[in-house]
């Protein structure tokens, strides 16, 4: 278990939960066309969490991110974001839940037309009054922010994968929201760059007092950040828990993905044979007439 | 035979979706530019005009060619087949018509569809493929707004515009050759066109292309949209784009023709 062996930096402590929680799911179910994705989802977040979302590929964890954003509706269930059920919401009423959340995606989703300072002043623009310069400086602000400072004025094809995080991560927060989302900050990204990233999303809650969702596969990233942690298998939530108490669980499947093992160990050789022939009935007959030859 | 069936079921299904979600698109592109200003969400100035440069003007010399070249392909076949008859003297109302109702228009709409639909198509699919739509979405931003109403506004503008400019082309350049077989002065033969086209003939024209500008942009923008499985799917969206756009543009054309002559 190397990853359980590395230091903790000094870690602010999870605030006390305080009122409502800022994030409530109930019952979130989700299809594509026939297939489930998410089975009865529930889940909450505390204000000024930093709650990590945490599964394999194909567990279902980005699809609840679309849902968590708004960017996909439930096929049943309940999303209240900030005391807004999304579900349910009219269009000026997400307009102005829209403004209280930002979201960096994976690939930082920055408009490739745009110079990086016009991708930070784009929700400035759209949803603000404020003069140019006036915006120019709040950009910049979260440019400083996030150690960007002096990117202005290039195109987001001049970034390296890590900048452009940052970069998306400026634009997600220039509006100071009370929400953030982040979208596997660590993928595709090397240990150091991503370990910086990971020191970046614990300054921004210590600075700006948002509640943080990440959702990510990197369990040392996971482990470093979380307050809590939701771990997602096939759809479903195996445990929410804090990283004391995911190490600790005895769950196979959890600890198949803290040990970093391939998921299904117990192979049926007939089901497998019969798997790689690409069919079943083949089989069975050809068995069946080398068994009557005999 | 049952599975192809299905087939010709699912696709005429997937077909009448995509209509509807173009009919959907153009008329959520008309209200944002409607009503945008009132709703303190207006369809940026600034990005019109930069779709206006790029569909239209930078667009200028290919469709001057293409005009140049069409006029007189026109006035080459016209005088040869109506030579048979020796009434070439006509020559001049056959090209006058067909030029301003029929080729101008609808040579301009198939340039626009190759040059101007693709790019759309390619550069909002792989805005797509890259959640650049999702981001805007996020921040709270219609990407039919801020992305679809602005090049469908520029291309209704700036297609009729360069449909006028190679209806001139197109005719003078017909001239050039009508004049030097019969011998006639360019004067005359601007003289007899004018004589042979009404106002009636031009706004046919004008609108139709408005209508095949229209076409391109929606088409485009619901193949962006759909887009999916990365690089290539950016391709294989783009060409659908084309061809659909084209299709669409002969098809309106003979429609529009049909409806507006049988009236």
């Amino acid at each position: 278990m190397a990853v359980a062996t590395h230091t903790l930096p000094p870690r602010p402590t999870a605030p006390e939960p305080s009122g409502d929680p800022v994030i409530r799911v109930e019952g979130l179910q989700a299809h594509y066309g026939a297939w489930q994705v998410l089975h009865d989802i529930d889940l909450s977040v505390e204000p000024g969490e930093i709650m990590v979302i945490m599964g394999g590929s194909g567990s279902g964890k980005s699809t609840l991110l679309r849902h968590l954003v708004g960017l996909t509706r439930p096929s049943a269930g309940r999303i209240e974001l900030l005391g807004v059920d999304i579900t349910r919401a009219r269009y000026t009423e997400m307009l102005r839940l829209r403004r209280k959340i930002g979201v960096a995606f994976q690939g930082g989703a920055l408009f490739s037309s745009m110079s990086v300072l016009e991708n930070i002043m784009l929700p400035l623009r759209e949803h603000t009054r404020l003069d140019r310069k006036t915006m120019e400086i709040m950009a910049r602000l979260k440019l400083e922010v996030v150690s960007l400072a002096g990117a202005d004025d290039r195109m987001p094809s001049e970034l390296s994968g890590g900048m452009l995080k940052r970069a998306a991560v400026a634009r997600a927060i220039v509006m100071d929201p009370k929400l953030l989302f982040f979208d596997e900050p660590s993928a595709g990204l090397d240990p150091v760059v991503s370990s910086a990233l990971d020191d970046l999303i614990l300054k921004l809650r210590e600075a700006m007092r948002m509640t943080i969702i990440v959702v990510t596969h990197e369990l040392e990233s996971a482990f470093k950040i979380a307050d809590r942690i939701t771990v997602l298998d096939q759809g479903r939530i195996l445990l929410v828990d804090d990283v004391a108490g995911v190490r600790r669980s005895d769950n196979p499947r959890i600890q198949n993905l803290l040990n970093r093992r391939a998921e299904d160990a117990a192979v049926d050789a007939e089901a497998y044979l019969r798997r790689l022939t690409g069919e079943a009935s083949t089989t069975s007959t050809a068995r069946n007439g080398s068994a009557r030859a005999r | 035979m049952l599975r192809v069936a299905e087939g010709i079921g699912r696709g005429i299904v997937r077909g009448v979706e995509e209509v509807g979600f173009a009919g959907a698109l153009f008329a959520e592109a008309m209200l944002w530019t409607a009503l945008g200003p009132a709703r303190r969400q207006p369809v940026r100035l600034p990005a019109v005009f930069l779709q206006m440069m790029q569909i239209g003007v930078q667009a200028l010399p290919i469709a001057t060619v293409l005009a140049a070249t069409i006029g007189m392909m026109l006035a080459i076949q016209s005088l040869y087949s109506l030579s048979l008859f020796g009434a070439e003297h006509f020559a001049t109302v056959g090209i006058a018509l067909s030029v301003v109702r029929e080729f101008a228009p609808l040579i301009v709409g198939i340039l626009i569809a190759g040059r101007s639909g693709s790019a759309l198509a390619a550069r909002f699919s792989t805005m797509v493929i890259n959640q650049e739509v999702d981001a805007l979405r996020v921040i709270g931003i219609s990407p039919v707004r801020f992305l679809v109403a602005p090049a469908l506004i520029a291309m209704m503008i700036m297609v009729p515009c360069l449909t006028m400019w190679a209806n001139l082309v197109a005719l003078t350049a017909a001239g050039l050759f009508v004049t030097a077989e019969l011998g006639l002065s360019m004067t005359a033969y601007f003289a007899d066109v004018v004589a042979a086209l009404s106002v009636n003939d031009l706004a046919h024209g004008l609108t139709k292309s408005a209508l095949f500008a229209a076409l391109v942009a929606v088409v485009s923008s619901v193949n962006g949209a759909l887009a999916d499985g990365g690089a290539e799917g950016v391709g294989r969206r783009t060409t659908r784009a084309v061809v659909q756009s084209i299709a669409a543009i002969i098809m309106a054309d003979m429609i529009f023709a049909f409806v507006v002559t049988s009236g």
